[in-house]
């Protein structure tokens, strides 16, 4: 296994400079995000207006995967319509597990930065965190845990 | 010329011919040479307690305190010599106060719940400490919950060590018990012990001792020590895992109901009512784990055929090595700088967490860990998330801290 693909020229940048890491006052969701294991957190603030998501953001802490996970996340979100946010969250768990239903790896875009993580077993809910954290925002529950 | 203490055992370690004894050191990691600095979750096993325990199943394997036949009077030989073994290694009094258990979890559990439980009423207090492990954290919440007790918690100093002004207050308040880490596996501080228990001893308090990041690197004499209970652990000691001892003072366990029932530990069944078997076997419900318990003792052979002197000279040559080395890189806090420290380093670096170094470590084959140490309370009140922990045994090498000083320096170049 090679160390660079698990931390991608992508991951590192959004890990040194994470996308939309701020607070929304005015979210219509928000939602928080555990890692019992390592202390990790992170929380989700979604706008969805008419079905869309306008505006999303986080705040945390955490390691590189988790914090680039996150921003990854925000980046592809912003403006795409909430169903879409639903069907990512079932390709990037199956992307970071290996498993559950065929992945299109080309159409993620700079998320397949993240496929690495598959091959570090123990690193797999660092990088699922933010994925969960989204889901229990737009199932409507306010925390989320990996385990 | 040879002095005394020559004669005594206490000659430095040939560490390389000590890391011959232990199979599992030669071998790569990622195609790195494994340096293993991972020793307070848990410790590797010499050959000699390896072939213990494999003698015991090729040739001994027999319930014990039972059987009439040749097996069974070997195994229940071999498990009460581990008994008499572990007794001396603590020099405990008698051996009727070694209680074979799982580990040093299910021993506190044991004192929470056989001991502490009938005896707490609403209000009562457990004083308990900040630095201290989950381990010795929660059987004592549980039992609070069930008496309706409160757990109250000496506070820690910056430097990981303990605040005596706010155990004096605490220890004044004559909380029930009071339990405490003899290390910290989190930062390495040793508690002083002998103190603390003539302190809470002044004030009619009991005192349990977690030994479990202890007995591998320090003599630890319950006597001497002077505390009531002491609890550790058999892998944490280069002996098997799930097995480990509870020692307590005579007195005290005779005064204990037993916590589990089953076979072994009564004298008589009826239907309505049993009688207790005498001590220890009236704590050692069912079919204990009998080739722990041999394995252990041979762990204690090994850590005494080596000299426990010459094991915590070497192991404070490592940690006063590492220090160096880490205090040399820049970016890198040490966390946790107690006066007295075991070898334990916990640390943290500018713009790495814990969790990407601990990956990027193992990828030069430097195994650490990362993470809350199972001590949430500790990282909160030092607020930190999580640390880095690098924690040697005897069989480590300056060599293995280069690679492990080296590979903090690559994790900062690919993330810093």
């Amino acid at each position: 296994m090679d160390l660079k693909d698990l931390y991608h020229e992508i991951i590192v940048d959004h890990n040194r400079r994470p996308r939309n890491f701020r607070r929304i006052e005015k979210a219509t969701r928000v939602s928080e995000g555990y890692n019992p294991l390592c202390g990790d957190k992170l929380r989700l603030y979604v706008v969805e207006k008419d079905g869309v998501i306008e505006d999303v953001a986080f705040e945390g802490s955490g390691c590189a995967i988790s914090m680039a996970s996150a921003s990854l996340l925000t980046e592809r979100l912003k403006g795409k319509p909430a169903k879409e946010a639903e069907d990512l969250f079932g390709q990037m768990h199956s992307l970071l597990t290996g498993q559950g239903e065929e992945v299109d790896v080309e159409a993620l875009g700079k998320l397949a930065a993240l496929e690495g993580v598959k091959a570090y077993p123990s690193r797999v809910k660092c990088a699922t965190l933010c994925w969960h954290t989204l889901h229990a925002a737009l199932e409507g529950e306010e925390i989320a845990t990996t385990e | 010329m040879s002095t005394a203490a020559d004669k005594l055992g206490t000659q430095p370690l040939d560490v390389a011919a000590v890391r011959e004894d232990f199979p599992i050191l030669h071998q790569s990691v990622q195609g790195k040479p494994l340096a293993y600095l991972d020793n307070a979750a848990t410790s590797q096993k010499p050959r000699q307690v390896i072939e213990a325990v494999d003698h015991y199943y090729r040739m001994d394997n027999a319930n014990i305190h039972r059987g009439v036949h040749t097996l069974a009077e070997r195994a229940t030989q071999a498990y009460e010599a581990a008994r008499e073994r572990m007794t001396r290694f603590i020099n405990a009094a008698s051996e009727e106060e070694v209680i074979f258990l799982r580990g040093t979890t299910e021993a506190i559990n044991l004192v929470a719940q056989s001991w502490a439980r009938p005896r707490l009423e609403p209000g009562d207090e457990i004083l308990i400490t900040e630095l201290d492990h989950h381990s010795n954290i929660v059987p004592w919440q549980l039992v609070c919950e069930q008496t309706g007790a409160k757990i109250r918690a000496v506070s820690v100093k910056e430097n990981g060590e303990l605040d005596l002004d706010s155990f004096e207050e605490a220890i004044a308040r004559r909380p029930r018990l009071f339990a405490v880490g003899h290390v910290s596996n989190a930062l390495g501080t040793i508690n002083p012990i002998k103190h603390l228990v003539e302190r809470a001893h002044a004030h009619g308090v009991p005192v349990l001792v977690d030994g479990a990041q202890a007995t591998p690197h320090m003599a630890v004499d319950v006597q001497a020590l002077g505390c009531d209970f002491y609890a550790f652990s058999g892998h944490k000691m280069f002996g098997p895992t799930g097995i480990g001892v509870l020692w307590a003072r005579r007195e005290l366990l005779t005064e204990m109901p037993p916590w589990q029932g089953g076979g072994e530990m009564i004298k008589m069944v009826r239907l309505d009512r049993s009688i207790w078997n005498d001590l220890p076997h009236k704590f050692e419900a069912g079919t204990p784990n009998i080739a722990g318990a041999i394995g252990l003792a041979a762990a204690a052979d090994y850590i005494e055929s080596l000299g426990i002197d010459a094991i915590g000279a070497w192991e404070n040559e490592l940690l006063r090595y590492a220090t160096v080395a880490l205090e040399a890189i820049p970016g890198v806090r040490i966390i946790g700088t107690s006066e007295k420290k075991s070898s334990v380093i916990s640390f943290v670096v500018d713009n790495v967490h814990p969790h990407d170094l601990g990956t990027i470590l193992d990828s030069d084959g430097v195994a650490i860990r990362a993470g809350h140490h199972c001590a949430m309370p500790l990282m909160e009140k030092l607020d930190l998330v999580a640390t880095a922990r690098a924690s040697m045994a005897f069989y480590n090498t300056q060599e293995e801290i280069d690679a492990l000083a080296g590979a903090i320096r690559k994790a900062q170049e690919v993330l810093g």
